[in-house]
């Protein structure tokens, strides 16, 4: 009698703790509810069309398709114009990246070691991140026309014959890649400065004391250590983004002169959505998925060993 | 860290910094210079920098006669208004329910995101072309907007906030009687506000910028947002009227460039914080 009168109540609160919790859930559900269905709509289901629709020969305009296996990835294999397209983007992060982060980090360290003007130097370097690139891509196109380009003609007054920078094939990259450096460089230069202001202030007394007199030796024993995890962080960043490469190239060259600007983005949205060859531009996406992929895992690798350092 | 007396390190130093701000700033100067400069000027080839025939009325009254400058001004804040406010709206909910509630799709959830992140709307693109085709909804809000009301990084950003906030706020809360969508609104909003502010600039940036979907999905000049408008332009242009086309690209880098310097501090951080994705 007694036993039961004591384990009533507590029946009774388990059961209200249990019907909580459902209703936790179910609230839970409910708030989570449209995203869920928003992400299955907008990225799994189109991931996984992408996929499918890589093994067809499913063409706009034409309803009948059929399933054609690997024929597409065969294709890619010995499509010359793919294979420059990914040898072009390949050059383009090379050179963006080495560039935009060390111009970055420069920077970084420059403004750092100065008191005064640091908002200001540190706003104009930023401003091309928060500028319309598509409408920057337009004035570098003045500022690189071959006569009546102020670059060339600096060039011209020290004596040099400027080339026809975006007009040329052997100088058409390597200009796309001066914007992307242009742009991107203040991007990395803030992510550094946030690096540096991590730093705290005792390792370079410590480094002093140790024997560390130049500021090349502090840079080498501390500084350069410490950024390691912001280091390896704006390359995959870096490397990422301009893998992406598309606006400039879109506005600027549509890929020419003679396919010598033809970027992975750019030969997709040609080949889907001009040409209209749906199944043999989503094999191409499957590519830079997978190539997206690899650079995402290693980013988060990297975010992992920054976690451990902090 | 002799910063007040005038080394030769610091001039050294000061040398450096300025020089790269003229060569950073210079498509900046150019922009503004040629935008004034009469048609014969620019082609003068002379580099001074001050146009010797003020030239800025007729060349911004050309940017806007040949494409109409205010509607794909308005179309970008429409387009970036309805994003942002989908992007939230569904985001928060969602980070609220996986941080603090206990249900057991949370971690499955977490997982969804990670991967969510992985995919960039160049790889969704084709499918949702081909779908949006088929129900004839190309050449609208709604195809520019509808792919983007889903932000998996805004759900991840707000996530990490969240469960940074103490359980007992909301306990409190729902003491007093508050139902889980008042705490949402009243409770964990107001107290995210740093994380929606920094995911508000980034999304306007990432989205005002955006070239590659709205190049996709609208042909025609009514639903046209900055970059593509100033595509057509520099196609009506023929590219050869540099200074109708630099008075068309300060007219439409200004407003986000006034914006960046008007708040520069939380634009920094807003890109930043948020530009961790990539």
């Amino acid at each position: 009698m007694a036993e039961a009168a004591v384990s009533f109540p507590l029946t009774t609160a388990r059961e209200g703790q249990r019907r909580a919790a459902a209703r936790e859930a179910r609230i839970a559900w409910l708030l989570a509810a449209p995203a869920l269905v928003l992400i299955t709509l907008f990225i799994i289901l189109p991931v996984v069309a992408v996929v499918v629709l890589g093994f067809t020969d499913f063409e706009l305009g034409y309803d009948e398709f059929r399933f054609v296996g690997f024929e597409n990835y065969a294709e890619l294999l010995s499509d010359r114009g793919f294979r420059i397209s990914l040898w072009n983007t390949m050059v383009y992060a090379a050179s963006v990246t080495p560039f935009s982060i060390l111009i970055g980090l420069g920077v970084a360290l420059l403004i750092e070691g100065e008191t005064r003007g640091r908002a200001f130097f540190r706003t104009v370097y930023f401003l091309p991140v928060a500028s319309l690139l598509v409408a920057m891509a337009t004035v570098w196109q003045y500022m690189l026309h071959p006569s009546i380009g102020p670059v060339n003609m600096v060039l011209a007054f020290f004596g040099i014959a400027g080339p026809n920078w975006l007009g040329s094939s052997d100088t058409v990259i390597p200009s796309l890649a001066l914007i992307g450096i242009w742009q991107s460089a203040g991007f990395n230069m803030v992510l550094f400065l946030a690096g540096l202001t991590a730093i705290p202030r005792e390792l370079y007394a410590a480094a002093e004391v140790d024997g560390a007199r130049s500021g090349l030796d502090r840079f080498r024993l501390v500084t350069w250590p410490m950024l390691g995890p912001t280091t390896l962080f704006v390359v995959v960043i870096s490397v990422i983004n301009s893998v992406k490469v598309f606006e400039t190239v879109k506005t600027l060259t549509e890929g020419g002169p003679n396919k010598a600007s033809e970027v992975l983005l750019f030969t997709i949205y040609q080949e889907g959505f001009v040409y209209l060859r749906v199944g043999y531009a989503s094999a191409m996406t499957v590519i830079f998925l997978a190539i997206l992929v690899v650079l995402m895992f290693l980013q988060y690798r990297v975010l992992d060993r920054q976690v451990h350092y902090s | 860290m002799n910063g007040h007396s005038l080394s030769p390190a610091r001039l050294l130093r000061f040398a450096l910094l300025s020089f790269g701000v003229l060569i950073f700033a210079a498509p900046y100067i150019f922009m503004i210079s040629t935008a004034g400069k009469s048609q014969s000027e620019i082609f003068s080839s002379s580099l001074s920098l001050i146009p010797q025939t003020w030239s800025y009325g007729a060349n911004i009254a050309k940017a806007f006669t040949r494409v109409s400058m205010p509607a794909l001004l308005l179309n970008g804040a429409i387009v970036c208004a309805l994003i942002l406010f989908f992007q939230v709206l569904v985001a928060i909910p969602c980070a609220y329910a996986t941080a603090k509630l206990k249900f057991r799709a949370a971690r499955a959830m977490m997982a969804l995101v990670m991967l969510g992140l992985l995919v960039p709307i160049h790889a969704t693109a084709l499918p949702l072309y081909v779908a949006f085709d088929r129900l004839s909804v190309l050449n609208s809000y709604f195809a520019l907007v509808a792919p983007f009301s889903i932000s998996v990084f805004a759900i991840f950003l707000f996530l990490q906030f969240f469960r940074a906030l103490p359980d007992d706020l909301i306990h409190a809360a729902r003491l007093d009687g508050m139902s889980e969508a008042s705490i949402v609104a009243r409770v964990i909003v107001p107290n995210a506000w740093p994380a929606v502010t920094a995911f508000s600039i980034f999304s306007v940036v990432a989205h005002w910028n955006d070239l590659f979907w709205p190049l996709i999905v609208v042909t025609n000049q009514t639903y046209a947002t900055p970059p593509l408008g100033l595509l057509y332009f520099r196609a009506a242009e023929a590219g050869d009227d540099y200074g109708a086309l630099m008075a068309a690209t300060l007219i439409i880098t200004l407003p986000l460039v006034l914006a960046f310097l008007l708040a520069q501090k939380r634009f920094i951080e807003g890109i930043t914080m948020t530009g961790l994705k990539g």
